[in-house]
């Protein structure tokens, strides 16, 4: 990594206050790390997302894995927010459930954080605003007036803005971080702008970078370098939203509409930005009722469209989902879950819709369901996704999370030429005695401006019709009608991979999750497996059709345990668990849940998996109790809550 | 609707005159009597009359009576849900200029249910003919009350008579922004195809409301305004600007305030064109932005667009 600082210590501010005193207690992690959590808190105005975002961006084009953590920022300016960055040299699949390194701007941020600060991790915080409990010997701490520093390094009128730049500064210093490499950063972040702006950011940096930190840390840190590996492709950052409508891009999705709602938005926000650019378009609608059906308005006239919203604009959609269902229409419908129901917990992560996704809707309404698991699989699924709407004409839901949403991961750069898929509508003739809905075939839905050259002309309808479209009320074309929509799904199932399994192939345990919650699942049957487990683990990525061959997998396990983050419902089984035990007949089928709305810590997973508590080899210490519930043994919801939820957003 | 008049056919096959048998399907399921038949035939005549490409005419409905219309003409159409058929709508013409976009309901359909989706997508004035077949009640529920239910008015929901105040679906169009706004009656064929064709030529959101009788729960309200039952069918007169005394009687359609008043008559009011305003179409004006920001991207393709994206990304 680059050693050249950028001001030479000895041009560190004079009359800097001298940072409060260690506090006794040694740093003794190695100087040569591969992973750390950098966990930044302070108030939603005060740009600590965008400090985490340079961090996680220079790791990315560093070939360091990284993910990131975010509460959404109030709108309402001054709520409490917090980024947290993990940079590994191995893979990084979980944001990590502590941190070794604090940054506290304020002192709630101290208060609300100093739990999820490893023991002998390291506090850093604004000694111009918190005064931490210095008898605590178990971390090490450093006092910083980071507020006074910025405000006379960049002179009065900027007040304290610039804090974040000053931090990313000291930290880049502490962590070794390539210098130049995170100024180039900054310099793009801001192109464009007014160019005080960037030397503003730039006299910020450098102070943080001056700072004499070495006085008080006993040493810096530094990520082992990883080599890039021969003919591998560069690594690009993004968070979950850009992946998924970046994603649609690339699967030649080029029409939809929406109506704003957290965690959504932001999808709606790039298409209708980006889609002009390709030559399409991205209408915001009156409502969500509104949104479907230009949505299938497009679809109908031969573009494949998406729409998309969280549970309250997924419940409004819900009647021209079924429409979509029985007309045979394709659409991509993005539900990013957040807590419910109603308007529940906006800011929060929750996987409850799940079977309003499956079965949202009156009467059978086939549809597809695929869950994304990483950021990176936010991409490929709406690849998936689109490829799915169009070959089997049908609606087909992508969910995602808050989680997925805000957390910001690097990826291996996706092969464009081998994925950019051409949205034009096929306006060939169709030849005679073309029926829409043949009973023998999957429907393939036929735009305006195809001519036939029998001259009849195909209908989509939503009443119950016969192969031409024409209504019908004939039990027996709604029997063959209701199964050959039914069918179809069927077809998929069998084209569908088995996952595979993670970990021990056969053996006590298998753990069974599905979206955001990858991660910590992943990470918990690895850490169980250390300690001897003989347990596997298993993600789900379509989960409506499931694909075929899943019971040979449960087979050979003692335990199948379904991790996931939504209620244990009246009968003791998440939403995933009671449509497994429904599908499989499986007693041995068992629910791990939980609706604190906060993303699974391993250690969560383990407790309630194992029902003992568990520490790590690296002898963590406890963490502060959690909700968490188990089939029939849920405990009471801890209603002190760790976490604060910014108020002002619906 | 201007801009969907060229058309590309697929030059090895022939296109045969479009008839009227052409353009027929199903006989329609409606009661014997019922005024939607009357709008159908018009429809029909405008399509023959205009030879618009059979490929290229899109007939849409939500639900209700008046919203069967698809199933009787042989074209590409859908039936869509109960109100949600204006955006549904809007999704047609703004992705695809080239069709002739038809869209046909009930009062229920469009003030009830779907007035909100009304409402905006008169705002938007996305470009398309919009046909109310408003017979002042609930057909295909039989006998509700329905938002253009007079006062008094005695439906299964209402027994002693309707009590709410009922839309003025003139005033509502015209505060609404719609730009194109007529009335006219389904025993008046020939007025009937008249503002059909002149919504057609209309680019933008063109909305026409037809009192249609429902002669199973609704039968002879629109007496008053049929010669033929005794009553008299009053048509606006529009302006001629030639500078005659008798022009400034005349109904000026691009006064606001003028069509407002007109609004105002009691029932059965005048027929024709009340309003008319050539403001922009959001057809016209998302295309704008689409060629501009092509423009900047240089014309790149989507690969290579989205490769530079990335990039920014690394
Ligand atoms: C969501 C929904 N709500 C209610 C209905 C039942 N419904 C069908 S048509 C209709 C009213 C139709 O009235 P109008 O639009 O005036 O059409 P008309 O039958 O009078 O031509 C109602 C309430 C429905 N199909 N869908
Ligand atoms: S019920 Fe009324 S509106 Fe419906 S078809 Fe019969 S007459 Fe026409
Ligand atoms: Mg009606």
């Amino acid at each position: 990594m680059n050693e050249t600082p950028v001001v030479p210590e000895s041009d560190a501010p004079t009359g800097a206050p001298t940072a409060n005193p260690a506090s006794g207690r040694a740093d003794l992690r190695p100087e040569n790390i591969n992973d750390a959590v950098i966990r930044l808190a302070g108030n939603s105005q005060d740009g600590i997302q965008s400090a985490g975002a340079f961090l996680a961006r220079l790791a990315g084009r560093s070939d360091q894995d990284v993910m990131t953590y975010m509460t959404i920022p109030s709108t309402i300016s001054g709520g409490p927010s917090l980024f947290q960055v993990r940079i590994g040299t191995g893979e990084v699949l979980s944001s990590g459930d502590e941190a070794d390194f604090l940054v506290a701007f304020y002192q709630h941020s101290y208060q609300d954080n100093i739990d999820f600060l490893k023991e002998g991790g390291v506090l850093l915080y604004d000694s111009d605003n918190v005064e931490p409990n210095l008898d605590d010997k178990r971390f090490v701490y450093v006092g910083v007036p980071i507020t006074g520093l910025t405000v006379e390094a960049l002179g009065g009128t900027a007040k304290d803005k610039g804090k974040n730049i000053f931090i990313l500064g000291l930290i880049a210093k502490i962590f070794s971080l390539d210098v130049e490499k995170l100024k180039r950063l900054i310099s793009e972040k801001f192109a464009g702008k007014d160019e005080s702006i960037v030397n503003t950011a730039m006299m910020a940096f450098q102070a943080g970078y001056a700072y004499p930190v070495g006085k008080i840390l006993s040493h810096h840190y530094q990520f082992e370098k990883v080599a890039r590996k021969p003919g591998a492709r560069a690594q690009i950052t993004m968070d979950g939203n850009q992946a998924i409508a970046y994603g649609l891009i690339a699967a030649g999705v080029r029409y939809g509409a929406g109506y704003p709602i957290t965690p959504w938005s932001s999808i709606m926000e790039i298409l209708r930005s980006e889609l002009p650019k390709y030559g399409g378009l991205f209408v915001q609608a009156e409502d969500e009722l509104g949104a479907v059906s230009l949505a299938l308005g497009f679809s109908f006239s031969g573009y494949l469209a998406v729409t998309g919203s969280a549970g309250p604009g997924i419940s409004l959609k819900t009647e021209a989902i079924g429409w979509a269902s029985m007309a045979e229409m394709p659409l991509i419908i993005c539900n990013i879950q957040r807590g419910g129901p109603s308007t529940g917990l906006p800011t929060n992560v929750e996987q409850s819709d799940l079977h309003q996704a499956i079965f949202g809707g009156h009467g059978d309404s086939p549809r597809v369901v695929l869950a994304a698991s990483t950021v990176e699989d936010c991409f490929y699924i709406a690849i998936e996704a689109a490829r799915i709407a169009r070959k089997y004409s049908t609606p087909v839901f992508i969910l995602s999370d808050t989680s997925l949403a805000t957390r910001i991961e690097a990826f291996d750069e996706p092969d464009l030429s081998k994925l950019m898929i051409d949205p034009k509508p096929d306006l060939t003739p169709r030849a005679s005695g073309f029926k829409p809905y043949d009973i023998e075939r999957i429907t393939q839905h036929v735009p305006p401006g195809a001519r036939m050259i029998d001259g009849k002309y195909p209908l989509v309808s939503g009443l119950e019709h016969d192969e031409m479209g024409h209504p019908t009320g004939s039990p027996k074309l709604h029997m063959a009608m209701t199964a050959k929509r039914r069918k179809k799904l069927q077809k998929l199932a069998e084209e569908i991979p088995v996952p595979e399994v993670y970990g021990d192939q056969k053996g006590d345990t298998l753990l069974v999750g599905w979206g955001s919650t990858y991660g910590p699942i992943h990470d918990a049957a690895k850490l169980a497996r250390e300690q001897g487990e003989k347990i596997g683990s298993l993600h789900l990525r379509h989960i409506h059709p499931l694909p075929n061959g899943l019971e040979k997998i449960f087979a050979k396990f003692k335990r199948i345990v379904v991790v996931e983050m939504n209620d244990q419902g009246v009968y003791g089984f998440g939403q995933l668990a009671t449509i497994l035990r429904a599908r499989y007949c499986e007693p041995k089928i068992e629910s791990v849940t939980k609706t604190d709305g906060l993303t699974f810590r391993v250690k969560e997973i383990l407790e309630g998996v194992f029902k003992r508590s568990f520490a790590d080899k690296k002898g963590r210490r406890d963490s502060p109790k959690r909700p968490l519930s188990g089939n029939g043994t849920g405990q009471d919801v801890d209603l002190a809550r760790a976490e604060v939820i910014p108020q002002g957003i619906g | 609707m201007s801009e969907t008049t060229t058309a590309t056919p697929p030059a090895e096959i022939p296109r045969e005159k479009l008839t009227k048998k052409a353009i027929t399907a199903d006989h329609p399921t409606w009661c014997p009597g019922c005024g939607d038949f009357a709008v159908l035939a018009s429809y029909y005549k405008v399509i023959e009359k205009r030879q618009l490409d059979h490929e290229k005419i899109v007939t849409l409905a939500g639900i209700g009576c008046s919203s069967r219309f698809p199933y009787f003409v042989n074209g590409f159409g859908a039936h869509f849900i109960h109100g949600r058929a204006v955006p549904l709508a809007s999704g047609i013409s703004l992705a695809r200029p080239d069709l002739n976009v038809f869209l046909f309901g009930g009062d229920g359909d469009g003030f009830s249910i779907g007035g909100n989706h009304l409402e905006h997508g008169a705002r938007k004035n996305i470009n398309l003919v919009y046909f109310i077949m408003d017979n002042f009640v609930y057909g295909l529920t039989k006998k509700q009350t329905s938002p253009t239910s007079p006062i008094g008015f005695k439906s299964k929901t209402d027994p002693t008579g309707a009590i709410d105040m009922p839309v003025n679906p003139m005033k509502k169009l015209i505060s609404a922004g719609a730009s194109f706004v007529a009335r006219t009656h389904a025993t008046q064929v020939n007025h009937m195809i008249q503002m059909i064709e002149r919504a057609m030529d209309h680019p933008g959101f063109s909305v026409i409301e037809c009192l249609s009788e429902c002669v199973e729960f609704f039968p002879d309200v629109f007496d008053p305004a049929d010669p033929r039952k005794g009553g008299s069918f009053e048509v606006i007169q529009e302006r001629k600007w030639d500078n005659t005394p008798e022009d400034e009687m005349r109904h000026d359609v691009t006064d606001e305030l003028a069509a407002y008043k007109l609004a105002q008559l009691p029932f059965p009011g005048v027929f024709g064109v009340f309003y008319q305003s050539d403001r922009p179409t959001k057809n016209a004006l998302e295309k704008k932005w689409i060629e501009s920001s092509r423009e900047k991207t240089g014309n790149a393709s989507d690969l290579e667009l989205l490769q530079k994206t990335f990039d920014r990304m690394k």
